[in-house]
């Protein structure tokens, strides 16, 4: 059992918890992930290391409420216990050698791209953020990117809190007036990484991309989580969860996403009618 | 006087048109008479050739006399000083290829039923409440055996019993490896394998589920902590067939499907991990493993059928799951293989384009191999297709830890086989992440061989 040390609401949608995980927040590097069950009956749900502090022995996770696992999880309370809790899994994002660089998050993407953003920020590259949402109230970790980056552009689809337009939108303008990214990192919904791809394609500026296929062990074992990047299938757990942008088949992925997707709803309904 | 019946005594088994519709334990187990009718067809003998037949040399002829007696208790007992898990081993270790094929009463008419002996005494043994465990006294000495698997369990049980510390480390939630990810429910109820892993806890063993060992913690990491390491990781990386069309909804490995079925509970109502629930099924492989994922998906209501590019002869699966896939109506495609599998606008596999194949003339090997037939080719419709043409150990710990050597299918080399020993020192290694996917004897004779080396190792 995992004790919860905290939780926040960082908007209606959005959550942060912070776990009691001593073995994961000893080993943890940004771009990883663990894999968490909230109860005997539950799924083995992925969610990105968002923060860990080795010395406390804690980790954060930050998720939005998309289904009955995190709807679950979202009702945990600080003291309450989730059943499983393993990490740190994936490999570590690479951030060696980059001194210049754009973070491009899209909605809770923002979340998970976070952690490598502080990192290269720590170790001195200029940082550039940029963060989408769909509207002002969904707008998270405003003043923490603020303070991790030299330009920091929030976007939202209707003009409600920063400026109005895609997050693709602002990189454009941002390689326009001339800045040279040693590189991209996107971290999304698969559409944003795909067209953020796209554009950084045609300037020949190297793009990591991150990606969340549906997932069971995290180690390797089922091969749930294959995806075909330069034309070689990859396990997203193990090879993972960053590649290179340029090279992913993100229209393959978003065709295997939604294999449960109708079974899902099903669960999903089951659990809003019991919580009436 | 003994029985000399030529045949096994049969053991009742649930009807195949009813053990479609559940999970529950197909084969179920000799009653008293039964059992002792059966163990009067032992003949006892001197030299003992079925003992040489079994890995970890179970005392055969020693533990059928007290079952013969009509005490199935102290069959039990005999049995659990060589084997740890008699309960497993009675119900799936590949007897005809082991202690069974050497029995003498094999030559003329059927061996003796070792196996169904074995698990009526262990089941005996766990109705009755156990064995009596007593903690030995410890002797100082640490181990980490990495892997709950039959292999990391039986090291683990082994060293216990000498008075080592014994921590085990599991990367998945639940212990017992393939025990309980792979094989199903209806060969292997859960229960059982939980209540012989208990039994081990009894002993002193402790086991850290969600543990990555790699990722977690490295393999120096716990040499800084422990003695001694065991690595029993098995071999859990699944290979595909790389032809065109593997990326399609609808198409799992055995390993992920199996899974979401034994470890998740995916077929139940109160498990929320989600299975496709398939029409027509086609399992690739002749396996073990082929033979479970086609007996879970007829229980998922499929239709199945099981495409080997051989004939039955070759079928590598123990013989008695080809019988019981047989009688639950799962067809065979024999001398087929898949060239690629074709799906539908929206990314769902519809059916798998296969090649006509035949025998060749043996080679050197013996083994004949089989070759396409030019120009036969034909298709099989499938809403589902499940790859289960084997695994191989994943890299995580022989990239993670410096100087521990593999070969060229990824199995970590041993620089002593009889002890275990990997290239690294203090760490020992045996079971599926050695040899290969292979059988959970031979996975806990090695176990058991590593046990004995640490042990002498660190005296
Ligand atoms: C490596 C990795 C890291 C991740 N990190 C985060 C994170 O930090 N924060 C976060 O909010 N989410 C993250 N995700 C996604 C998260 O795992 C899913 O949102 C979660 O599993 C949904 O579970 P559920 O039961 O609530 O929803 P479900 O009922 O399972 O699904 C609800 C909807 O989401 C879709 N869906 C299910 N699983 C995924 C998935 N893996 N990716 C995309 N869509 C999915 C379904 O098709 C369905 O439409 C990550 C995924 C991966 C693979
Ligand atoms: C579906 C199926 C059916 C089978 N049927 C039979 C049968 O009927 N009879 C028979 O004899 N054999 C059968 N086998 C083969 C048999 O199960 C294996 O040979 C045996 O389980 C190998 O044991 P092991 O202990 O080496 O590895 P495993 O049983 O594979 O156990 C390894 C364990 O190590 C864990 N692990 C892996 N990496 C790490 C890590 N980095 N850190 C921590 N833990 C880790 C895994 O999660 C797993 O729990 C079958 C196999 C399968 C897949
Ligand atoms: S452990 Fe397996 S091989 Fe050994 S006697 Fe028992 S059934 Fe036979
Ligand atoms: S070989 Fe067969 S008959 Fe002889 S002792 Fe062993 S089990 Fe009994
Ligand atoms: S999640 Fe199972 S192999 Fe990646």
């Amino acid at each position: 059992m995992y004790k919860v040390l905290a939780k926040e609401m960082l908007n209606p949608t959005v959550v942060r918890l912070t776990i009691e995980a001593p073995d994961v927040a000893r080993s943890a590097q940004p771009g990883q992930f663990v894999i968490l069950r909230v109860d005997e009956n539950g799924e083995r749900v992925p969610l990105t290391v968002a923060d860990y502090d080795a010395k406390t022995g804690s980790v954060s996770i930050i998720f939005q409420i998309v289904g009955t696992e995190t709807e679950l999880l979202s009702r945990k309370e600080a003291g309450d216990y989730i059943l499983d809790f393993v990490g740190p899994l994936g490999r570590p994002s690479n951030t060696e050698g980059i001194k210049k660089v754009a973070v491009v998050g899209g909605g809770v993407g923002g979340a998970i791209a976070y952690p490598v953003a502080k990192k290269l920020h720590q170790q001195g590259a200029e940082v550039h953020i940029i963060a989408g949402f769909r509207s002002a109230d969904l707008v998270i970790l405003e003043k923490e990117f603020a303070e991790i980056s030299s330009i920091f552009r929030l976007m939202t689809d209707d003009g409600t809190a920063g400026e109005k337009g895609l997050v693709t939108d602002a990189l454009a303008a941002l390689i326009e007036e001339g800045h040279q990214y040693d590189e991209v990192i996107a971290i999304g919904p698969i559409v944003m990484m795909k067209f953020v791809s796209l554009l950084t394609k045609k300037h020949g500026i190297k793009t990591t991309v991150s990606m969340n296929p549906i997932m069971v062990d995290g180690t390797g074992m089922c091969g749930g989580c294959r995806l075909t990047v330069g034309g070689e299938t990859k396990f997203a757990c193990v090879d993972g969860p960053e590649f290179d942008g340029h090279l992913v088949d993100f229209d393959g992925l978003m065709k295997r996403n939604s294999m449960y997707r109708k079974v899902e709803q099903e669960h999903l309904c089951n659990l809003m009618e019991e919580g009436k | 006087m003994a029985n000399m019946q030529p045949n096994k005594t049969p053991m009742p088994e649930l009807d195949a048109a009813l053990r479609i519709q559940n999970f529950e334990e197909v084969a179920l187990g000799y009653t008293p008479e039964e059992a002792k009718a059966e163990a009067e067809r032992c003949l006892n003998c001197k030299h003992k050739p079925c003992v040489n037949g079994c890995p970890v040399g179970v005392p055969i002829p020693e533990f059928i006399t007290k079952i013969k007696e009509g005490d199935a208790l102290g069959a039990a007992e005999t049995i659990l000083s060589m084997n740890m898990l008699p309960a497993i081993c009675g119900r799936v270790c590949p007897q005809e290829s082991q202690c069974e094929q050497v029995c003498v009463r094999g030559i003329k008419g059927e061996p003796v039923a070792i196996g169904r002996l074995e698990r009526f005494a262990a089941d005996a043994l766990r109705e009755a409440g156990g064995a009596k465990q007593e903690q030995p006294a410890p002797n100082g000495k640490r181990v980490a055996v990495v892997g709950s698997g039959p292999s990391g369990l039986t090291c683990a049980g082994e060293l216990a019993r000498l008075g080592f510390s014994v921590t085990v480390y599991e990367a998945l939630h639940k212990p017992g490896g393939v025990l309980v990810y792979g094989i199903p429910e209806f060969r292997l109820p859960k229960a059982i394998v939980a209540e012989e892993i208990s039994a081990l806890e009894k002993l002193g063993v402790k086991i850290r589920t969600n543990v990555v060992i790699g990722k977690s913690m490295t393999v120096d990491e716990l040499l800084e902590e422990y003695d001694a390491v065991y690595i029993g990781s098995g071999a859990g990386l699944p290979s595909f067939l790389n032809i065109p069309g593997e990326e399609l909804n609808g198409v799992y490995s055995a390993n992920e499907y199996l899974t979401r079925i034994n470890l998740m509970k995916a077929y139940t109502e109160t498990s929320r991990t989600p299975i496709y629930r398939a029409k027509k099924v086609v399992v690739v492989g002749g396996g073990n493993v082929a033979m479970d994922a086609a007996r879970c998906a007829r229980r998922l209501g499929a239709e199945v059928s099981i495409v080997y590019r051989r004939t039955e002869k070759e079928l590598p699966a123990r013989l008695e799951e080809i019988h019981h896939a047989k009688e639950e109506g799962i067809e065979f495609a024999f001398l087929a293989s898949p060239l690629k599998l074709e799906g539908d606008e929206n990314g769902w596999v519809r059916s798998v384009h296969c090649q006509q194949m035949e025998l060749s003339e043996p080679d050197a090997s013996g083994r004949a191999r089989p070759v396409p037939v030019e120009g036969a080719e034909f298709d099989i419709p499938a809403d589902c297709v499940i790859i289960a043409i084997g695994n191989t150990p994943n890299p995580l710990i022989s990239a993670t830890t410096e100087g521990l050597e593999t070969n060229r299918w990824g199995c970590l080399v041993l620089t002593d086989e009889d002890a275990g020993l990997t290239t690294r020192e203090r760490v020992y290694a045996g079971g599926d992440v050695v040899t290969g996917a292979a059988t959970v004897i031979l996975a806990m004779g090695a176990g058991k061989t590593a046990a004995a080396a640490i042990a002498k190792q660190l005296s």
